[in-house]
């Protein structure tokens, strides 16, 4: 159609249907809390659709370090391959979830600069619905982060004795600390200029956090001083417990301290990006 | 209740600074309910600062305003519930097709699913987007954009529309389906604010204009009256030769006895002009001058002119614009 001239004819038709849809009905009565929450998690789900790239993207990395470490370093590191994908699966499971949550900086940074965000900003809805709502669509992109990897590992021939109900609860646990993560990518996100910015920042901090933890070998076998680093290194802790989980033999310690961080993070990352949300515009 | 007010924006010194820069100075401005009122100013003159505190997205520093009797500061929310802002970028997502874009919209403003999915469906048809509706808005061209964001505007119909130059990049077409879709929505009662850099564009749309320069109105007034400030018209002149623009300058200086502005064309030449005559005469005093003319035109006067006349100084010299920085 935009390459057809149109007659004065069907611009005038055009007007007579704007009039028409501006004449509309009763206002509806304002979206609750929940509602504009929920609208903002559907729209989520929607990219999730509309730009899969995004989500191959971020599984990529890990489903290749998966099938390289296991099949190339694996012997060398603990003499079969199918003993080291059982050490390397559960940090594995991390790495993937966790890759996913700096695509929550990126996503608002976009928002921000494409203009979208002002508009959501001028609506009357309930103020932090689009960060509340887009957790929502980022519940979808961590479990299907996770569950490839695991399926992944199942079929090179991951058991682990924790069985069904330990790689569940191991991957719940990783969700959870993959939201109070994403809260440091949104500040993140607000403060940077553009998506890419937060998208190249984002993994320049967590690769040395992925690879200087004990995710792919046993810290033991490392020199004193990187010793030190892996064992203070939060992500060590969430895979210690992920690996616990998975093994059936988790210590409500280890469990506990990944909480413990997560809830420190978000104590400090979610008012921020909320402070910084409401400042920006 | 209150009772109600007869003005739909009541603003009183509104100020706003980014840094060390002042975006809006001590604006004043006031537009009666029903009114399309045009905001007339170059880049960086501080419209879209204003409508951005107008419509709740920005806290002004100083001054206060009234929209449809509302605070914008303290009854930010209500205010929102009543003004729909169309902004300079258009505020679609592209991730998403355009019926997706206006059914989230629909969503949150309370509709029901089926009821946000029968409006969005609407809206596209009156906006000539069905053919794109299941298209991504990535896809679309600047027009189609353009009416998308308008529709969004639109899914519920507001009581104030502020319009942040909507017409700026757009063909022709699109241009003037825009303007039929700003007649329509004033011919509802929709009282609309319209952010322009084009003097025509006012012209055609508004009842009221307030030219903005440096944060604060110059001028208001209704289109003639400020074309009369300004003069009826401009004189555009085109010479053969650019070594004569000098002398050209002062001799259209002298005939028309206002200032002339050279045009980055270095054989063109403009000045205001009171009436049609003066300026056939003072085409005439080039030629008697020897200076050789390539053409002329007599036309209305441009945004330049209308600052030039108003300010002395040129659109193109007023400071760098801190406000797209700042929307970025």
């Amino acid at each position: 159609m935009s390459t057809q001239p149109t007659t004065r004819a069907e611009d005038v038709t055009q007007l007579a249907a704007v009039q028409k849809a501006l004449a509309t009905g009763p206002r509806p009565e304002r979206a609750s809390a929940l509602s504009a929450a929920v609208a903002f998690g559907w729209r989520g789900m929607l990219k999730v659709k509309h730009v899969p790239e995004q989500l191959l993207d971020a599984t990529l990395t890990p489903v290749l370090f998966l099938l390289m470490f296991t099949y190339l370093f694996g012997g060398a590191l603990e003499g079969s391959t199918e003993d080291y994908l059982q050490f390397l699966l559960p940090g594995n499971l991390v790495l993937s979830v966790l890759f996913t949550t700096v695509y929550s900086g990126v996503a608002l940074n976009t928002d921000i600069t494409k203009g979208v965000t002002d508009r959501f900003r001028s609506l009357p809805i309930w103020r932090p619905a689009p960060l509340v709502g887009a957790m929502l669509g980022d519940t979808v992109r961590y479990l299907v982060a996770g569950t490839v990897v695991i399926v992944l590992g199942v079929i090179m021939g991951f058991r682990p004795e924790g069985g069904v109900a330990g790689v569940l609860a191991a991957l719940l646990l990783v969700v959870v600390f993959a939201f109070a993560l994403a809260w440091v990518f949104t500040t993140l996100g607000l403060i940077l200029r553009e998506p890419n910015a937060v998208l190249n920042s984002g993994f320049m901090a967590l690769f040395p956090l992925t690879f200087l933890s004990n995710t792919f070998v046993d810290p033991k076998t490392l020199p004193g001083w990187l010793e030190a680093f892996v064992d203070v290194n939060p992500i060590s802790q969430v895979v210690t417990a992920s690996r616990g989980l998975m093994e059936g033999n988790a210590s409500a310690g280890d469990i506990g301290l990944v909480l413990a961080i997560a809830v420190v993070l978000t104590a400090v990352f979610l008012p921020l990006t909320t402070h910084l949300y409401r400042r920006r515009g | 209740m209150p009772p109600l007010s007869p003005l739909a924006i009541e603003a009183t010194g509104l100020g706003k600074s980014f840094g060390e820069t002042c975006a809006v100075d001590g604006l004043d401005l006031s537009v009666r309910r029903g009114a399309v009122y045009g905001m007339l100013g170059p880049n960086g003159a501080g419209k879209t600062t204003t409508v951005r505190m107008l419509a709740t997205l920005l806290r002004p520093d100083e001054g206060t305003a009234q929209v449809l009797g509302h605070d914008v500061v303290d009854e930010a929310d209500a205010v929102r519930g009543l003004v729909s802002l169309t902004g300079q970028l258009a505020s679609v997502d592209e991730a998403l097709t355009g019926r997706e874009n206006l059914v989230l919209i629909g969503r949150l403003l309370g509709f029901r699913r089926a009821d946000a999915k029968r409006r969005a469906a609407e809206l596209l048809d009156a906006f000539g987007l069905s053919d794109a509706a299941g298209r991504l808005v990535k896809n679309y061209s600047g027009g189609m954009r353009r009416r998308l964001d308008i529709a969004a505007s639109l899914v519920v119909t507001p009581e104030l529309m502020i319009l942040d130059e909507p017409t700026t990049g757009l063909d022709p077409r699109s241009r003037n389906q825009v303007w039929d879709i700003i007649r329509a929505l004033a011919g509802s009662g929709t009282t609309v604010l319209l952010c322009t850099q084009y003097l025509d564009e006012a012209d055609r749309l508004a009842d009221g204009i307030a030219v903005i320069d440096s944060g604060t109105v110059i001028a208001e007034g209704t289109p003639s009256q400020l074309k009369a400030s300004v003069g009826s018209g401009a004189l555009h002149v085109r010479l053969l030769d650019p070594e004569q623009r000098t002398e050209a300058e002062s001799v259209l200086a002298r005939a028309l006895d206002a200032p002339v502005q050279l045009e980055a064309d270095p054989t063109a030449l403009s000045a205001a002009c009171a009436a049609p005559d003066r300026g056939a005469e003072a085409v005439a005093e080039l030629s008697r001058a020897d200076i050789q003319v390539a053409d002329f035109s007599l036309g209305q006067p441009s945004l330049d002119e209308v600052f030039l006349a108003l300010t002395g100084h040129t659109a193109e010299e007023a400071a760098e614009d801190p406000e797209v920085e700042e929307a970025a």
